[in-house]
């Protein structure tokens, strides 16, 4: 079964490497969407550091969003899904290397690009930490309950709008959190608790997701 | 039991049993609606402070607990849908989400035009008020998912997969939100020990839940039906059933 994870998993990052725009454009995305702020509203540092949690985290939600239908689209058109389904092993474990390779190529980049974004921001080291931290709980979160909307909207042929209704309400408790932990940071006070919620919901998603992705993708693969 | 129950899932039964509880659903409803209404808009005392205006505590009160009620139907539906395969279960399921959705509208309106004039403002980043209106998000999402799928079948149980998936996403919603900010007054009657609203006015209100509660029993049941026939057209059954109206 680890083989097959394994197997999986390299499949994914093999085959996205070799379209390696479709793994930077998200990244793009998060960065222009952050300049914008800046050119939206003003250009005061207090003013960006104040807002700074919010622009981040919304940034990193669209570009997660805008990531997502990669995860299953490719490989519902051409049929490899169905391969996967027939592997004598649970869709669950499949659908989490899945993730797990779909993670790594959206999430852990916005991780690296996060000192950039605190030096557009003007944040801080206490609440660049922060943001770290929050970006490495909290979009793995994204990754696994966007999962659920592609896996329900991926048999529909325009499903990208419909993705975002779907999934959006879904991220808010991520957001919530991730927010205020950067906030509290920012205002030196200590946001273990606000981690500690956030690695609740990433354990209880790595959990429960996987099975609500397959259910789905029994759904729409039918 | 499962002997017992298993023939209602039929498509069949299930729409003659529909048919069956509708009335009473809906003649309750109906009652409970006209004493509801007339005793608490007419007849219950005035609020000390807010005057006549807390009197929409009889709509918006009974159609917020109903939203959630609906939604949480719903999700029995689409589970028993999704473990039994039961078709009828994912078709409730279509037929609630409608149901559930307006009843949100209401509770959400109704608290924005008592907002008004009591907090001054039609709408604040409430906890209660932003986990309402996810609510309604959620709703949304599952009507406009069975409405993309073209195939009803299928449709339904995706729905079905995504009313749960809300379900277990509520209550992280619901707490975080009211962790981030709260305005809104405590609940009155939760605790039925001793509810902190006079009797006179908590009569009323209580009939009036019970209204919204057979309401939305009698117009799930109606959508029910109509998916059912919808669906079925092509059966004898349905056949059979058009033909014996088309001779009254």
């Amino acid at each position: 079964m680890w083989q097959m994870f394994t197997g999986v998993a390299r499949r994914e990052l093999v085959s996205a490497l070799r379209r390696r725009a479709d793994v930077l454009n998200p990244l793009w995305f998060f960065m222009i969407v952050i300049t914008l702020f800046p050119l939206g509203i003003g250009p005061e540092p207090a003013l960006l550091a104040r807002i700074a949690p919010g622009i981040v985290w919304v940034a990193a939600l669209l570009s997660s969003l805008l990531a997502l239908e990669r995860l299953f689209r490719d490989d519902f058109i051409d049929g490899t899904l169905e391969q996967l389904m027939l592997m004598p092993c649970p869709l669950g474990v499949l659908v989490l290397a899945k993730v797990l390779a779909h993670w790594l190529l959206t999430g852990l980049p916005l991780l690296l690009l996060s000192p950039l974004v605190a030096v557009l921001l003007s944040l801080d080291m206490s609440t660049f930490m922060a943001v770290f931290w929050t970006l490495l709980l909290g979009t793995p979160v994204l990754s696994l309950l966007g999962g659920i909307g592609v896996a329900l909207t991926v048999g529909i042929g325009k499903g990208g709008v419909l993705l975002s209704l779907l999934t959006l309400p879904l991220y808010i408790p991520v957001l919530i959190f991730a927010t205020s932990a950067i906030e509290a940071a920012s205002l030196g006070v200590a946001y273990n608790g606000q981690l500690a919620i956030l690695a609740a919901q990433l354990v209880g998603s790595i959990t429960l997701a996987p099975f609500a992705i397959s259910a789905a993708l029994r759904v729409s693969v039918n | 039991m499962w002997k017992w129950l298993h023939p209602y899932a039929k498509s069949e039964e299930a729409y003659r049993l529909a048919g069956l509880w509708l009335p009473w659903f809906a003649g309750f409803s109906l009652i409970s609606f006209t004493i509801g209404l007339t005793w608490g808009l007419a007849f219950a005392p005035a609020d000390y402070q807010q005057g006549d205006a807390f009197r929409i505590i009889y709509i918006h009160v009974p159609a917020a607990i109903m939203s959630m009620g609906a939604y949480s139907s719903m999700a029995v539906a689409a589970f028993i849908g999704l473990v039994w395969q039961v078709k009828t279960a994912d078709m409730a399921v279509a037929a609630i989400a409608p149901v559930g959705a307006v009843f949100t509208f209401i509770a959400l309106f109704t608290g924005a035009a008592w907002g008004k004039p009591m907090w001054g403002t039609w709408w604040v980043w409430d906890a209660r008020l932003t986990s309402e209106l996810i609510l309604l998000f959620l709703y949304l999402g599952v009507i406009a998912l069975y409405n993309a799928i073209s195939d009803k079948i299928l449709a339904g149980r995706a729905a079905g997969i995504l009313a749960l998936v809300g379900v277990i996403n509520l209550p992280i919603i619901h707490y975080s939100v009211e962790w981030w900010n709260t305005l809104h007054q405590g609940a009155t009657i939760t605790k039925f020990a001793k509810p902190s609203i006079s009797n006179d006015m908590l009569w009323p209100l209580l009939i009036m839940i019970f209204a919204f509660i057979c309401f939305l029993g009698a117009l799930t049941l109606m959508r029910l039906r109509n998916e059912l026939l919808r669906r079925e057209s092509h059966r004898p059954w349905v056949l059979k059933l058009a033909e014996e109206q088309d001779e009254i």
